[in-house]
């Protein structure tokens, strides 16, 4: 009984293994276990990009959690260089971690970033107490006295979250940006409590780490990181309104291996196009609070390769890399 | 009196059949993963998260089975800790100490009805305060900065030294064991991988279940190969379980006073059950006198750390629920999982989405109900899981310890490293150095010192910021308090160690 039954399964392995050969399924990386944004990030666009018939078969998701993302990074490009079927899910993190060297000696031209259709708005906040009232205010205040603010955020030190504040104060042309104070705790949330309690002067972050505090009136968003003002925040000022051009976000997209052909580069730029045109998508970042961030194919490239260079810069400023 | 409507909003929820259904399966899954060495909760938590998904439940019956398996592997932890020595969760540490003689003194099924007593206590009594103080408690976490942490987490480990064993010294090097290894991944403040000698696996830090499984049960089937199966540590016997009434009300205040601490502890953002079973056993210790016995299996010595651990449990939902920042690991896993149903827990969530809050709630005190039947009259079930030989048991409990840390990261890595920790504990415990404070060391170690680095930035590198606040200074004084009391008792204090007869 028992080795008949054995015997069926492993007929029946080797039947699905053989029928997988023949016409392959897409597979999409999620570099982190299940539940966080990476894992998101395949799953939602895998679901949709199947459901509005983008590809024929359901991508499969796989997890693959380790260095921060390193470990799918090492393994696409080593293993799967060639892969016309893969996928990987990447945020901002991806490519912070990239100018930083924290993939072991990855660098960021070793795959090809295809797109992000979604981003998490960057914004900086202060407690509903504090003396700043604007983006001018806070700034003023750390050209008087760099020590005077420190700020709290939920990635490491040289992360994306204390870049961020970086980016807006080099556009103030204040470039002494090691003096200014940054620890980095874990997460948004424990960010923002760190600065209601007093111990911090703002905090730096995404959008959808503050949202439950917003609305608690707990605090006071001093500028968000986006070219216009986020809908459904529409009182929020921009940096860039309040005269600091900087565009900081936590993108969601994914990127594919450096050795296909351009042909299905472009035809996965095709496919997240489509993803990001569906109502099915604007629903799944509604329900999510990311806003519209659309850039795909040689356009999101080239966004990615400046802002490996940019963060490279602040990172050897910074003292975080040689 | 709208506590009165919003329970009675709550108890419509969570006593629908389906519900009802649901808290039940969710307590007994949750006991058996507690109880099973290694498969701590917020392993148990994560694994049948996928299975919410799967069933297809919405946001309040996924809340309800999670908290029930979450509530029932804080149960479950302490059976394998009173019967085999091995802790099934990293706060079920503090209960071997106590629980374990009195085991082996023949009185298993005691250890096992007070322990069950209390964790029932610890966790209604915080499940009470979580519906009573939640909104206010959430204000406490804005008193803890960069320096009440640190001076809380040198608080534990300053007590560490006269818990742990009789030689101050060798738990002094236990200690740094731990924090030697809890710095091991990428550091904090600066982004740079330290002490990983280039290995990826190592970026992420040393999971600590990695390595509390191999010290604890690795080390364990070390010990019982090299005595070739004869005389392992698995001898205890349970007879018929009997309710021990007298030890019960003998503890009453033990309980109270266990549960208070470990509620406070639990809402400490970071701090979690861990602290709270050790802060309420030290504190207990202390009440006690050197009298008492404990650590050579007096009741109070389980009581303590059981209700102390069930109400950090409790305590730990205060701040993931009201401020979205989790209390403890497992709080971490229902944080992911609130998330990913679209729940953004923070100051509003208890205006926003009552009937989430208060459906959980009340099922949280429907939980405690079924577990404490479960776990008294109905222990015995769950005690033959782990009844079985000791030849079939601990190659059994190897199979699991595997597959459960496999199931972590899904790296062979983690694996090797389970059995180098297993092969460590088996030294240290030769050389009678206690490998309780290296585990504290490992939970501890990173968050200590985030404390202090983050410190030392607010302040500039001044020192006495580290003692510039009224909670700090208190939590210094009890910290050299600890550290150098034990040295003038040392001639009264017994030596409560982990027994490896």
């Amino acid at each position: 009984m028992t080795k008949r039954f054995f015997k069926a399964l492993i007929t029946g392995a080797a039947i699905t293994v053989g029928a997988t050969g023949v016409a392959s399924a897409a597979e999409c990386i999620a570099p982190a276990n299940p539940g966080g944004g990476w894992d998101f990030t395949c799953r939602q666009i895998g679901k949709i990009m199947f459901d509005i018939g983008a590809v024929d078969k359901p991508v499969q998701v796989t997890n693959m959690a380790g260095a921060g993302g390193g470990l799918a990074y090492t393994h696409v490009v080593n293993e799967r260089n060639t892969d016309d079927d893969l996928i990987i899910a990447a945020s901002s993190a991806t490519s912070t971690r990239l100018a930083q060297n924290a993939y072991a000696g990855m660098t960021a031209d070793q795959v090809r970033f295809v797109g992000a259709i979604g981003a998490d708005p960057g914004v900086i906040v202060v407690g509903k107490d504090s003396p700043f009232q604007s983006l001018n205010d806070l700034i003023d205040a750390i050209k008087a006295d760099p020590g005077s603010v420190a700020f709290a955020g939920g990635s490491a030190v040289g992360g994306f979250d204390h870049i961020k504040p970086l980016m807006i104060l080099q556009r103030a042309d204040f470039t002494d940006i090691a003096k200014v104070k940054y620890i980095g705790v874990d997460g948004g949330a424990d960010a923002i409590t760190q600065t209601i309690g007093g111990f911090t002067q703002a905090m730096t972050g995404d959008m959808s780490e503050i949202v439950g505090f917003l609305k608690a009136g707990e605090v006071r968003v001093l500028a968000v990181l986006t070219d216009e003002r986020v809908p459904g925040f529409d009182d929020i000022p921009t940096a860039k309104e309040q005269g600091f051009d900087v565009v900081a976000v936590n993108w969601r997209g994914m990127y594919i291996p450096r050795g296909v052909s351009d042909e299905t580069f472009n035809s996965w730029a095709e496919k997240l196009q489509m993803v990001a045109d569906s109502a099915e998508w604007k629903e799944a970042m509604a329900a999510n609070g990311l806003a519209p961030f659309t850039k795909v194919g040689s356009d999101f490239q080239s966004y990615v390769d400046g802002l490996v260079a940019e963060i490279a810069q602040m990172s050897k400023d910074l003292g975080v890399i040689q | 009196m709208e506590i009165i409507e919003n329970l009675a909003l709550g108890f419509s929820v969570a006593l629908s059949p389906y519900t009802l259904m649901l808290a039940i399966v969710g307590c007994f899954l949750g006991t058996i993963i507690g109880a099973l060495p290694g498969l701590g909760p917020s392993n148990g938590v994560a694994i049948l998260i996928p299975l919410t998904f799967t069933l297809g439940l919405d946001a309040t019956s996924a809340l309800v089975l999670m908290t029930a398996v979450y509530y029932g592997a804080m149960y479950g932890g302490r059976i394998s800790s009173i019967l085999l020595n091995i802790p099934g969760d990293e706060p079920a540490l503090m209960t071997t100490l106590d629980g374990y003689p009195m085991a082996k003194s023949g009185r298993a099924g005691d250890a096992l009805v007070i322990s069950g007593v209390a964790s029932f206590v610890g966790a209604f009594l915080s499940t009470i305060g979580l519906m009573l103080l939640a909104p206010m408690l959430a204000r406490v976490a804005y008193l803890f900065g960069p320096a009440e942490y640190f001076a809380l987490y040198l608080l534990a480990f300053c007590t560490l030294g006269g818990m742990a064993s009789n030689n101050q010294a060798k738990a002094a090097i236990a200690s740094c064991i731990g924090l030697g290894i809890a710095m091991i991944g990428v550091d904090n403040n600066s982004g740079m991988p330290r002490l990983t000698g280039g290995n990826l696996h190592l970026m992420d830090g040393i999971d600590f279940l990695v390595a509390i499984v191999g010290l604890f049960a690795i080390a364990e089937v070390f010990f019982f190969i090299e005595s070739h199966g004869k005389g392992s540590a698995i001898g205890v016997k349970l007879g018929k379980v009997r309710i021990p009434w007298p030890d019960i009300l003998a503890t009453k205040w033990t309980m109270l006073r266990a549960s208070g601490v470990g509620f406070i502890a639990g809402i400490l953002p970071g701090a979690g059950a861990s602290l709270g079973s050790f802060l309420a056993y030290m504190s207990e210790k202390s009440i006690a006198g050197e009298n008492a016995g404990f650590g050579t299996g007096v009741a109070k010595g389980i009581a303590a750390p059981e209700a102390g651990n069930n109400a950090a449990a409790g305590g730990a939902l205060v701040p993931m629920l009201t401020l979205g920042v989790p209390g403890s690991g497992t709080t971490a896993v229902l944080l992911a999982l609130l998330m990913t149903l679209n729940i953004t827990p923070g100051p509003t969530l208890f205006t926003d989405r009552p009937e989430v809050v208060w459906g959980l709630i009340a099922s949280l005190l429907i939980a405690n109900i079924v577990l404490l039947l479960m776990n008294v009259p109905m222990v015995k079930i769950f005690v033959r899981v782990l009844q079985v030989p000791a030849w079939v048991l601990l190659p059994g409990v190897t199979m699991i310890s595997f597959v459960g840390i496999y199931s972590l990261s899904g790296s062979y890595f983690d694996l090797l490293l389970m059995v180098a920790f297993g092969v460590l504990g088996y030294v240290l415990r030769k050389l009678d150095i206690p490998t309780v404070p290296v585990i504290l060391g490992i939970l501890l170690g990173g968050n200590m010192e985030d404390a202090l680095r983050r410190a030392m930035v607010l302040s500039d590198g001044d020192v006495t910021f580290l003692f510039s606040t009224p909670i700090a200074i208190v939590l210094w004084l009890a910290a050299i308090a600890g550290f150098v009391a034990p040295m003038f008792l040392r001639s009264v204090l017994k030596k409560p160690q982990r027994i490896t007869d």
